[in-house]
């Protein structure tokens, strides 16, 4: 039953596999870019394993961030996964021994799949979410690592590879785009940031943003969408 | 070289580190019966606009008024746009974005 199990998340995990190890990747080639060998890496993608935060984590290190600072960007940046755990807090129920992992795995990929598993007969449905965060964050890991090696084999080549984390968050900002009917969030994102960026200049702006954004969308909360049909 | 030394790289990793897994223990802890409304709503919202703000601050060095007038940067969020309206495909949209974005620094706007 085991080995079934085993199996089927390896197969599941199929998706993530090739997206971890490229955009892990990415991660791995913008740390050593700043002097980081692979262990760091490797210590990063273990303790943080949040993809668009370790991009981010790359900036706060080469900029040598305040420790406030870091913790409210990771706060902002990752406060969706709470949403997770509340989607997860029954199916994770009775998970045992394995239950601190699979939380501190939730990730955004992890969780599309974890969220609804179809699971045929002779499938552990607790195993299964074991495996598949295991493997997930194994492939993250490997990918980071090869980053770091790559990125010290390339040497000059990689000038410019620090785009990839304005195309990943372009993506993602896409994607939510067409993912939702009410844009009034994500344009309230874009002026609170772009207002405060020309008031206070690219070094001060990120805290103040974030603060206004969170002000903005509380605000905004009483002016619920209007159900109509379209 | 390391723009810090260790002990403040590891004050960041750790400091992100434990704010990524409190959020993600969190809803376990506290959470058991039921979640507040504003928790909730946040949890909607929050993303889509924290995406927009993420992508003003990759490009908050863009300078209109420097040599290169910010175009490989501006160039390279439309090819990124594009490939994701073609394919809708994440990695091709970023690593297409990100090569056409290193070969126009490398050569056309190369010094």
């Amino acid at each position: 039953m085991r080995k079934k199990t085993v199996r089927y998340a390896f197969r599941a995990s199929l998706p993530v596999m090739a997206g971890y190890l490229v955009l892990g990747m990415g991660f791995g080639v913008l740390l050593q870019g700043q002097g980081y060998g692979w262990w760091w890496a490797a210590a990063m993608s273990l303790l943080i394993y949040a993809g668009s935060m370790q991009y981010l984590a790359v900036d706060l290190l080469a900029g040598g961030a305040g420790l406030i600072t870091a913790a409210l960007m990771t706060l902002v940046v990752n406060f969706r996964h709470l949403f997770y755990g509340v989607t997860m807090l029954e199916p994770y129920r009775g998970m045992g021994k394995a239950k601190p992992y699979v939380i501190f795995a939730l990730t955004d990929e992890t969780f599309s799949l974890v969220c609804q598993p179809d699971l045929p007969q002779g499938v552990d449905r607790k195993e299964y979410y074991f495996w598949l965060s295991l493997m997930n964050q194994s492939y993250w890991i490997l990918g980071s690592v090869a980053g770091t090696l790559l990125g010290s084999a390339l040497g000059e080549y990689t000038r410019g590879i620090e785009f990839s984390m304005t195309a990943l968050f372009v993506v993602i900002f896409l994607g939510q785009w067409e993912g939702t009917r009410d844009h009034r969030p994500a344009l309230i994102g874009l002026g609170v940031s772009v207002l405060f960026l020309l008031l206070l200049g690219p070094d001060g702006f990120l805290i103040p943003s974030m603060g206004g954004i969170t002000l903005a969308l509380l605000a905004l909360k009483r002016f619920p969408v209007r159900k109509e049909g379209e | 070289m390391m723009p810090i030394s260790p002990a403040q790289s590891w004050a960041i990793i750790l400091v992100v580190a434990a704010t990524t897994a409190a959020i993600r223990f969190l809803p376990f802890w506290v959470f058991h019966s039921s979640t507040p409304r504003v928790i909730l709503y946040l949890g909607k919202v929050l993303p889509g606009a924290v995406m927009a703000m993420l992508v003003v601050y990759c490009l908050k060095d863009l300078d209109p008024l420097a040599a290169d007038h910010g175009l490989p940067q501006i160039l390279g969020v439309a090819m990124v746009a594009l490939l994701h309206k073609w394919k809708h495909n994440t990695l091709l949209s970023i690593a297409g974005g990100t090569v056409f974005y290193m070969m126009l620094i490398q050569t056309l706007f190369a010094g």
